[in-house]
């Protein structure tokens, strides 16, 4: 039943097979091999790429639709991460501006049927987030030295809470990479899976004859109103990821806070 | 029992963690909007806050989704 299996979307092919090393049997050397998921990066980066270079290629006094567009783009991103981390923090906007395009426009290609969703496996999730908690902390160390280490400190805190309170705040820090990698990945895995899930109790039912196909009509409206949820949770996780890359990078820029 | 059932014992009870998430999201909204509407002029300002509260609600139910699996995938 490949055809309703909820987890055969999130499957990784070999599309243009390239192998590194090894001596032939599976799992040895290494496989750099060109899948259907950088496939779909690709393509994710040449639509954003194409799409910033075509609005910004004529600039008007009155813009067109698509300059117009563009600009949208621009002041969100920047509003987001000035009213977050500040003017200083504006240093950072193409890192964001990159990361927020990228997470969008690749959960919005997985919603079209029969493409892949980059962002719903695990690795390339955790790739972006450890990218993000790398650059504050190199940059909070290299702007700040040691006094980027204030982060753990509150200030304000009385001196006797302080041996609860910083290792809370430790632990808080490392666990930020898990969560902001889990929550994009988890919900659109999630949501990729229900979509399937309700799909496919369509074609079942609608196998079993007319009662069948009454009974289907109920999931196939289901599925209508989860493709319009996904789409939510699509724009509403890129937007999420971009708030909290700016809020963590507020940190990196005033560690006392 | 063997430790194949455990296993998906242990997937089901990690659902549960669906409903710390459910109460949490629930709250912030509800309060949002009882805020919004005595005060709607100020709620535009505080979607950002809003959506920021909901995510890091949601991260913890995420989080038991990700233990279940954890428990039918890797353990």
């Amino acid at each position: 039943m490949a055809g309703t299996d909820p987890i055969h979307q999130f499957v990784i092919e070999d599309m243009i097979p390239i192998h590194v090393g090894g001596d032939g049997t599976a799992g040895s050397g290494l496989n750099l091999s060109f899948t259907n998921s950088s496939l779909f990066m690709v393509l994710t980066v040449l639509a954003i790429t194409t799409f910033v270079l075509l609005a910004s290629s004529r600039k008007q006094l009155v813009p067109s639709r698509l300059q117009l567009t563009g600009e949208l783009a621009y002041e969100f991103v920047a509003n987001m991460l000035r009213s977050s981390a500040g003017t200083e923090g504006m240093k950072f906007f193409p890192f964001v501006f990159s990361l927020f395009a990228f997470v969008l426009t690749a959960n919005m290609f997985g919603m079209i049927p029969y493409f892949f969703t980059v962002t719903s496996h695990i690795i390339v999730t955790v790739a972006l987030a450890l990218l993000v908690m790398s650059v504050v902390v190199i940059y909070g160390f290299v702007r700040h030295g040691f006094k980027f280490l204030k982060l753990f400190v509150p200030s304000g805190v009385p001196a006797y809470v302080l041996p609860i309170v910083v290792p809370i705040e430790i632990i808080s820090f490392l666990s930020r990479p898990i969560s902001l990698s889990v929550r994009l990945f988890g919900n659109i895995l999630a949501g990729h899976i229900t979509l399937k899930v309700f799909a496919g109790f369509v074609v079942s039912l609608g196998a079993a004859g007319f009662l069948g196909w009454l009974g289907a009509i109920l999931p196939l409206f289901m599925t209508v109103a989860l493709t319009a949820l996904e789409f939510l949770v699509a724009a509403v996780q890129a937007y999420v990821f971009a708030v909290l890359t700016s809020m963590y990078l507020n940190d990196a820029v005033h560690p006392s806070h | 029992m063997e430790a194949e059932a455990a296993k998906y014992i242990g997937a089901g009870i990690a659902t549960l963690g669906m409903a710390g998430a459910a109460l949490g999201v629930s709250n912030i909204f509800s309060n949002f909007l009882s805020g919004a509407l005595r005060n709607p002029s100020a709620a535009p300002s505080q979607t950002g806050n809003l959506i920021f509260g909901m995510a890091m609600t949601e991260a913890l139910g995420i989080f038991s989704f990700l233990v279940a699996l954890i428990l039918l995938f890797v353990a």
